[in-house]
């Protein structure tokens, strides 16, 4: 860990020597994106798009995730872990300033700690907090957490954008002026169109190479493509439609980044309601859906087929889109032993995404092959999270679960898709006991295998991530471990 | 005149109470939770009862019509759910982008409509006449989202004369941001010339016929003369009546091109309220929108009244 | 007989609408395609003899999804025109007969109050509360129609009233409702069916402006709307996906107002005024 952040460090010094080599590097930069952010406070909503803006750019937690998930030291220049798990020592960065020319003091981390854990804390992810026993502040520089059990994702949970620290003076006007500690300060947010940053010169670890940023808000996935066809943004994070990539493939001024995101893009089933919460029936529902046209219509080949809800690129992922292959004629079989040979109909609920809306209607044309009818209805964020996710009233939908690690909604039987298997929830018990790595790799290939077999949901495919630039931009991230467009690092060549 | 006036002036009034509570009432009704919306998947049920505490989403729907338009009367719109400022910050910012385009709009139909109007009715039965009023069916017919799109592909995507959406702020100067404007300014107003323009012409050839134009014209003026001296202001009734009216036109089809340019004005400012389920700034958006065609249909039918005193009686 | 081939906007108004509707009630029973069967293979090739209007985005045929859409855009810019014209004539009919009453004024200030929503924003309501789907798009549309017809209903029977045959019939003891069925509806019909054309291709308009926004129809009901929506992000790709369903809409709406035109200058050349 400690060596990849010195390797960094290197290859951003001779990146540095060899911009300041040149005349003139551009010191700004427009990048675009598709949601804008609500509000500008990251530890009181779930909305993505405030990390997307603000993560590691503007505000920083004790760790960090790395461009390729790994967890780095952050604001915690080190740290002590006692022998019984359950007390972690962290030592903070010398030196550290808040954009208000405040010093970071280990008061302001047991602030924001004790604030995203509280009775009235409004938290979208309080759960990463309530193992915390009790925050301490020992000196200015040193802040020690005891917990109430251990925890081995402790240090993964305080690098998610939800943990990062704030300034307790600032807490008033966060939400519109926030005040973080990152290498860009906010400067501007003309609500609508876009959020300007500038350069803190005052930083304390390696400066940023660019003096300006502004994140420029595109919905619309037109107005997108012709925005960078135009050259009105530099970069586009997130292109929204994939269609397009290959035209900015062929053309010389671009260039395209297909990363991975930790989306796990699945056809939900309500494992409650009949005739769904027949095994057989959701077997046969795996094998009517042909994941390769689905990625080809919705995504236009972009995005990794998936067996189980795991991120590919984990070490611990195991292949097993065998088990659900496509198979129209299995899937009329299963369908007729289950007792449904003339088929049956159910619903189909899609949030705005594309990949939903479009592999929507592909799903809904595959099921009807095999006799499935579905009746397609497409709803707003907030009438799905209103139906599906509280109300359970549904029969199918489509999703991206995109927090990191998450099988263990799996364990949840109040979760949405109601997936209640004692099994599984004593195997995830055994797994957050467990310490030993081995055993912990183990117990998740374990969990993964047993969802597959249980055919729980249709699992579809891991969700791409393009980002579109300017051909002469190097240091954006390629992949999304969270959401966060780190432009610490990014600068422009000739 | 003034007791037409006042009793004009109170079932404004009336209107205005009756569209509150219309849209208040229906929007009350709308599912979906906001704060469910701005925690997602992983919030914890005691997380969503302290944001729901601090909305204000508590009260009964009383209370809750009573604060809302008793705010709305002193200028208070409330503090939106989400973005988490007051309402009428945001519909301020917006309006500077809506009304602009509202007005752009209208003022490029005028000044295609009036002479393309006068041109056909003083060619009536020509093939100019004709073709002016081809090109105004056509105008008609065509969907100006359509339009907006194939515009977008040849001006912005092909030529990149112009940037295919957005709104760079009047900050970055008059005219980068009349530019921005253009195209969706076109959209909008290629429907309202056309359906003006037919106005303009039909209107101007009733008046022609009408005895005063037949006496001045044999008092010896041409027929061009007459056209212009006599016909043409007395053909703007009509003409301001259907301004009027389309004013409502107007601002639904600028919900529509707003979010096909992505312009950040009140018709998107709708849509995305309306998702996240920020129902304070729908309803007080919807409230100003229904306000402003009122307000446009009093002060035409007032000018109306001003113009012809024989008006005042009939409805 | 001889009018209707020398008007020179009914006839070509009246083909382009044969057109359509004519496609329409085909898609009933045949289409070169079916609409539900994806072919993600065959995507976005451009017109051929195979597809004379190309594939779109699934792989499905164009022209088959623009005779489906025909019927999606009929069926709903009809009904709601029969909605306007179910609420708003009785409306009409009662302000007319009870003129300066309260019936009358309420039924205005009522007829106000809906003109000033602006039809989209009423889609908006509807669809956030029920949903988006063909119904509420047909619901929408139709409430904006009904002060429509009540106005001009009112309007043209009020200058009935005074006529002297209406007189007579109040002599002779009738009541306003009979009336108002007997005599005045009959003479107001031919301008109902003009402006019922006119509000029939505003109500095409509507249809495909609420379905682009998502608030109309829901797949896998093909709508042309949607499909010019949905064929934004490929205009550069495969303009064609753009081309067809916005001539559709064009050409449908230009030949009911064609249709109009003509029908009005047919059935009354007196009112060439009462429409703009």
């Amino acid at each position: 860990m400690r060596f990849r952040n010195i390797g960094l460090g290197i290859i951003s010094a001779l990146a540095l020597t060899a911009s300041q080599g040149l005349a003139h590097a551009r010191g700004d930069i427009v990048v675009a994106m598709q949601l804008e952010p609500p509000h500008l406070d990251p530890t009181s909503a779930a909305a993505g798009a405030i990390d997307s803006v603000l993560y590691a750019n503007v505000f920083e937690g004790l760790t960090r995730f790395g461009p390729d998930g790994s967890v780095n030291p952050g604001l915690a220049a080190s740290w002590d872990i006692s022998a019984d798990g359950k007390t972690y020592t962290f030592t903070l960065q010398d030196g550290v300033k808040f954009h208000d020319g405040t010093d970071l003091t280990s008061e302001d981390v047991k602030f924001s700690l004790d604030r995203a854990r509280s009775d009235d804390s409004q938290n979208a992810q309080k759960a990463l907090f309530a193992g915390i026993e009790a925050v301490e502040a020992v000196d200015p520089l040193t802040v020690k957490v005891t917990l109430k059990e251990p925890n081995g994702n402790f240090l993964f949970n305080l690098a998610w954008g939800d943990a990062v620290i704030v300034a307790p003076e600032s807490i008033g006007g966060i939400k519109s002026a926030p005040v973080g500690t990152g290498a860009f300060k906010f400067a501007n947010w003309v609500q609508g169109d876009r959020i300007d940053l500038e350069k803190n010169p005052d930083y304390w670890g390696t400066a940023a190479k660019l003096d300006k940023v502004t994140f420029k808000f595109i919905s619309d996935p037109t107005a997108a493509f012709a925005a960078v066809m135009a050259e009105d943004v530099n970069a586009f994070v997130g292109f929204p439609a994939p269609e397009n990539l290959p035209q900015f493939e062929a053309d010389p001024r671009f260039q395209v980044l297909v990363g991975s995101t930790e989306g796990e893009t699945i056809l939900a089933i309500n494992n409650k309601l009949p005739p769904l919460d027949n095994v057989k029936v959701r077997e046969a529902i795996a094998h009517a859906v042909d994941r390769q046209a689905i990625i080809d219509g919705a995504m236009f080949g972009y995005g990794t087929p998936i067996g189980t809800h795991f991120a590919p690129h984990n070490r611990d992922y195991v292949d097993l889109t065998e088990k659900s292959q496509y198979d129209p004629e299995l899937s009329k079989k299963l369908l007729a032993e289950a007792g449904y040979a003339e088929g049956f109909s159910t619903t189909l609920k899609l949030p705005p995404p594309s990949y939903a809306r479009r592999g929507g209607e592909i799903i809904a044309s595959q099921l009807r092959a095999v006799g499935i009818q579905t009746e397609i209805s497409n709803l707003e964020w907030a009438q799905w999270l209103e139906q599906v996710f509280k109300g359970k009233d549904f029969g199918l939908t489509i999703v991206s679960h995109t927090e990191p690690m998450d099988i263990g909604i799996y364990a949840r039987p109040d979760y949405y898709f109601q997936y209640d298997n004692p099994d599984f929830q004593k195997l995830f018990e055994d797994l957050s006991a467990e310490n030993d790595p081995d055993k912990r790799s183990a117990l998740l290939k374990q969990a993964q295998e047993t969802i597959a077999g249980d055919y729980v949901n249709g699992f579809l495919f891991q969700l791409a991530f393009p980002t579109i630039a300017d051909a002469r931009i190097r240091g954006l991230w390629m992949n999304q471990p969270t959401q966060a467009t780190d432009l610490t690092a990014a600068y422009w060549v000739d | 005149m003034l007791q037409y006036f006042l009793k004009r002036l109170l079932s404004l009034a009336l209107s205005l109470v009756a569209a509150s509570v219309v849209i208040f009432l229906t929007l009350e009704v709308v599912p979906g939770d906001p704060a469910a919306y701005m925690l997602g998947l992983n919030a914890q049920e005691d997380t969503l009862a302290a944001l729901r505490e601090e909305l204000g989403l508590g009260g009964t729907l009383v209370q809750r019509y009573v604060s809302w338009f008793g705010g709305l009367l002193v200028g208070d719109f409330g503090t939106s759910y989400t973005y988490r400022t007051p309402v009428a910050d945001m519909i301020g910012d917006r309006l500077w982008v809506s009304l602009p385009l509202a007005l752009y709009a209208l003022a490029l139909s005028t000044l295609i409509a009036f002479p393309a109007g006068i041109f056909a009715a003083s060619r009536r039965g020509t093939k100019a006449d004709a073709a002016v009023m081809g090109v105004t069916q056509l105008g008609v017919a065509i969907p100006n989202f359509w339009f907006a799109m194939l515009m977008v592909l040849v001006f912005a995507i092909n030529l990149r004369w112009f940037s295919a959406g957005g709104f760079p702020g009047w900050n970055a100067g008059f005219f980068p941001a009349m530019k921005a404007l253009t195209l969706p300014a076109i959209a909008l107003a290629l429907p309202q010339a056309s359906i003006l323009t037919r106005v303009m012409r039909s209107s101007l050839l009733d008046t022609l016929n009408e005895d005063f134009i037949r006496t001045a014209r044999a008092k010896g003026l041409t027929r061009g003369q007459a056209l212009w001296r006599h016909a043409v202001r007395n053909a703007l009734i009509p003409v301001l009546t259907i301004l009027g009216l389309q004013f409502s036109f107007l601002l639904a089809g600028a919900i529509i091109i707003e979010n096909v340019f992505f312009l950040p004005g009140l018709g998107r400012l709708v849509f995305q309220s309306i998702s996240a389920r920020d129902l304070i700034v729908v309803e007080s958006v919807v409230m100003l929108l229904v306000f402003a065609v009122i307000l446009v249909n009093f002060a035409v039918d007032m000018a109306y009244a001003w113009v012809d005193p024989r008006l005042r009686g009939r409805r | 007989m001889a009018s209707f081939f020398h008007s020179r906007t009914l006839l070509p108004g009246a083909i382009l609408t044969l057109i359509f509707s004519g496609a329409a009630l085909i898609s009933l029973f045949w289409v070169p395609y079916d609409t539900t069967v994806l072919d993600i293979a065959n995507r976005l090739k451009p017109p051929s003899w195979m597809h004379p209007f190309g594939t779109d985005q699934f792989g499905r045929d164009i022209l088959s999804m623009i005779m489906v859409g025909a019927r999606t855009s009929i069926a709903v810019a009809l009904v709601a025109v029969g909605i306007g014209m179910l609420a708003g004539v009785p409306l009409g009919l009662a302000a007319a007969a009870g003129k300066g009453g309260l019936p009358d004024e309420v039924i205005m200030r009522g007829n106000d109050l809906v003109f000033a929503f602006p039809s989209l924003l009423i889609a908006v309501m509807i669809t956030a509360v029920f949903g988006a789907s063909a119904l509420n798009a047909i619901i929408a549309i139709g409430i904006f129609n009904i002060p429509v017809f009540a106005r001009l209903t009112r309007g043209a029977a009020l200058s009935l009233w005074n006529r002297e045959y209406i007189l007579a019939a109040k002599v002779a003891g009738k009541g306003r409702a009979r009336i108002s069925l007997e005599h005045i509806l009959p003479n107001v019909a031919n301008l109902l069916i003009v402006q019922g054309t006119i509000q029939f291709s505003l109500g095409i308009l509507a249809e495909a402006g609420l379905s682009y926004v998502g608030l109309g129809a829901q797949p896998p009901l093909a709508s042309w709307g949607r499909m010019l929506a949905d064929s934004q992000t490929m205009i550069s790709l495969a303009p064609h996906l753009a081309l067809f369903p916005g001539l559709a809409i064009l050409l449908t709406v230009l030949g009911l107002n064609l249709l109009g035109d003509g029908l009005r200058d047919l059935l009354d050349p007196k009112l060439r005024r009462a429409r703009v």
